[in-house]
């Protein structure tokens, strides 16, 4: 799903929101585990920028958001149970940890409360998940630059911080996309540990040993940190994929102006408490949803760069809010109905 | 009044003054299950108090108690699952080794906030070498009697009248117990006594880490699951939940019933917030307000008994 296609269909159903009355009595909470970072800020934002409509218009009958003040598993199991207390018809977690707060899941789902984690998921199995299919997106870049590179080429990967599983998710999807494309070969890799300058850095150490990089794979959060150090070195810019932060789109911004630069990028947008929030309603009208979703990512391709580039904030992430019928499409798209 | 009743008194106070303000804010917390909703992860975090306490009572601070709770959380998902005997001589184990923490403290006369920090760290490395990815499950039998439904009242406060009862008994009835407190109070005279000093200090503190393990397990029974970083908090409320307990950090007064309501208190407290629908950022300042607010009372009725 493009940026394009998700703005579109967020315009047309903003005016076209009907009003649901099998849920118009049900209440939703968000349980949040952390709000210290912009991704998190901004994924509170965009709970409140598409609940309130949507309480409003008397889709559902309230949608809180409460955050632990401290990003601890024991203090988010006793949130979710006092959301039990509180009567609450749906909780949407984002978790502290996969399994310490299974025992307050399970006291929720026995009371009748649908529960749908999304982001930090959780294990119990009466819960749903909504996952990101991290691995799908290092397969995706190899992907796109297959198309740019029919004849494959040399490739710099930056990885991220060693040790958490999204770095091992993403390195496996890169080494499997090369493994079926064997006219591409890694020939430098680096821990960029998802931040600009720790890239730079690396990538400006390892760029003297290497022969001509035709492209580099990223894991978001370090695409501008690697141009950097090849404009420094005085190397040629090969095609670095980004990952939706701001400083990343507005270099790529810069370089198509100048030069028709083209590039992709791709990350996980925070709007997607959004999404989980459109299928807890849609568990609650009594859809049939499987248990495990999968998050769609957000790609910015060449013609949406202006448009993403406007609505993304200075040292934010390209964001977008899901709309009931993206949530309809997940649904349908994992098997449901 | 006795002082060791007054010492009681304010936390029991305090306590059902927050009580009665969350049944205000939350009628449905009034029910069997809705009391054991508020109060069942207090559980574990009074067996720590209690941990807490001991080691308090002889002029000690535990800042290891959180990291040992996530340690044995560990432990108790995966060994004392998988096979009970080894997770038991595990826990056996660290007992023995929270006695010689105990000992090492007492023979170099070395500052337990020291010794508890870097024990700390000790403990949480092991925590992650056990298990470096979340998970793991709970024993059946302690998920089996975290969760039962006993006639009346409800488990969580079933257990903590158990907890208060047993401690109580311990502490305030026991000899041992009054010789521990009397380390905390007067050393010397303890000693001239005829008891030893290192000894005591000793079983204090592996009855602590008995503690300790007992608050770690009974976490796992309610979360069904491990995570090396699950108890990291219990280092600062099993401390604020002693003292707002009625208990010093000097000369040996401590109050075993004090401290479970402490915990119980500090629970209520963050439960009382959220139903207030209180901002996040000022959920850890207005908790800190709460405690500095039973304190001062405290100090007040101190002073006027005192005139009086």
């Amino acid at each position: 799903m493009t940026f394009r296609t998700i703005l579109l269909a967020g315009v047309a159903l903003a005016a076209a929101t009907a009003v649901q009355a099998d849920t118009a009595e049900k209440r939703i909470a968000l349980s949040n585990n952390y709000a210290g970072n912009s991704w998190r800020q901004a994924m509170l934002e965009s709970w409140d920028r598409v609940t309130k409509p949507a309480v409003e218009a008397g889709t559902v009958a309230a949608a809180d958001s409460f955050t632990t003040a401290e990003n601890q598993a024991t203090e988010q199991a006793a949130q979710i149970q006092n959301m039990i207390l509180q009567g609450y018809d749906a909780i949407v977690v984002n978790a502290a940890s996969p399994t310490a707060i299974n025992g307050a899941i399970k006291e929720a789902c026995d009371a009748g409360i649908t529960v749908v984690s999304f982001d930090g998921i959780v294990t119990e199995p009466c819960a749903w998940r909504i996952a990101v299919d991290f691995e799908k997106m290092g397969k995706d870049e190899i992907e796109y630059l297959k198309g740019r590179l029919p004849d494959g080429g040399n490739l710099l990967e930056i990885r991220g911080l060693a040790g958490v599983f999204v770095d091992d998710a993403i390195h496996a999807g890169i080494t499997a996309g090369v493994t079926e494309n064997p006219g591409f070969k890694v020939v430098g890799s680096v821990n960029g540990d998802w931040a600009q300058d720790v890239a730079q850095k690396a990538v400006a150490g390892v760029l003297p040993s290497l022969p001509e990089v035709a492209a580099v794979v990223t894991q978001g959060g370090d695409g501008y940190g690697a141009a950097q150090a090849f404009a420094a070195a005085g190397r040629p810019t090969p095609i670095i994929i980004m990952g939706n932060r701001q400083d990343e789109l507005a270099w790529w911004k810069e370089q198509k102006d100048a030069s028709g630069y083209e590039t992709m990028s791709t990350s996980i947008a925070p709007g997607v408490s959004t999404l989980a929030f459109w299928v807890a309603q849609a568990i609650l009208d009594g859809k049939e949803v499987p248990k495990d979703l999968t998050v769609p990512f957000l790609k910015i391709e060449q013609a949406d760069l202006e448009t993403a580039l406007e609505t993304t904030p200075k040292g934010g992430v390209a964001n977008v809010e899901y709309t009931q019928e993206d949530a309809a499409k997940v649904i349908a798209a994992a098997g449901g109905a | 009044m006795k002082p060791d009743s007054l010492r009681v008194l304010i936390p029991a106070l305090s306590f059902a003054v927050l009580l009665a303000a969350v049944f205000w804010l939350q009628p449905r917390a009034m029910s069997y299950l809705g009391l054991n909703l508020l109060f069942n992860l207090a559980v574990p975090i009074a067996l720590a108090t209690i941990a807490q306490m001991l080691v308090i009572a002889v002029n000690d601070l535990d800042l290891s108690i959180g990291t040992f709770v996530s340690f044995v959380a560990c432990v108790t998902a995966t060994f004392l699952n998988d096979s009970p005997v080894l997770g038991l001589a595990i826990f056996a184990a660290a007992i023995a080794t929270y006695a010689l923490v105990g000992v090492l403290i007492h023979l170099r006369e070395l500052p337990s906030i020291v010794v508890s920090l870097g024990m700390s760290f000790v403990w949480g490395g092991l925590a992650v070498l056990i298990l470096p990815a979340p998970g793991g499950s709970a024993p059946p039998w302690i998920r089996a009697l975290m969760t039962a439904k006993p006639p009346l009242l409800p488990m969580a406060i079933v257990a903590s009248l158990v907890i208060a009862a047993v401690a109580h008994l311990i502490v305030m009835r026991s000899s041992f117990g009054t010789a521990l407190r009397g380390v905390g109070g007067n050393a010397r005279s303890v000693e001239r006594a005829g008891w030893s000093v290192l000894k005591l200090r000793a079983a204090t503190y592996a009855l602590a880490g008995l503690f300790g393990v007992l608050a770690g397990v009974s976490l796992v029974g309610l979360t069904t699951a491990a995570d090396a970083n699950i108890a990291l908090r219990y280092t600062l409320l099993s401390i604020a939940g002693v003292i707002l307990g009625g208990g010093e950090f000097t000369g040996g007064r401590v109050s075993a019933i004090g401290a479970v309501i402490g915990a119980l208190t500090l629970t209520l407290a963050s439960s009382f917030l959220t139903f207030l629908r209180l901002s996040p950022d000022w959920q850890i300042g207005a908790q800190g307000a709460i405690l500095i607010v039973v304190l001062a009372i405290r100090l007040v009725l101190n002073r006027q008994e005192r005139r009086g």
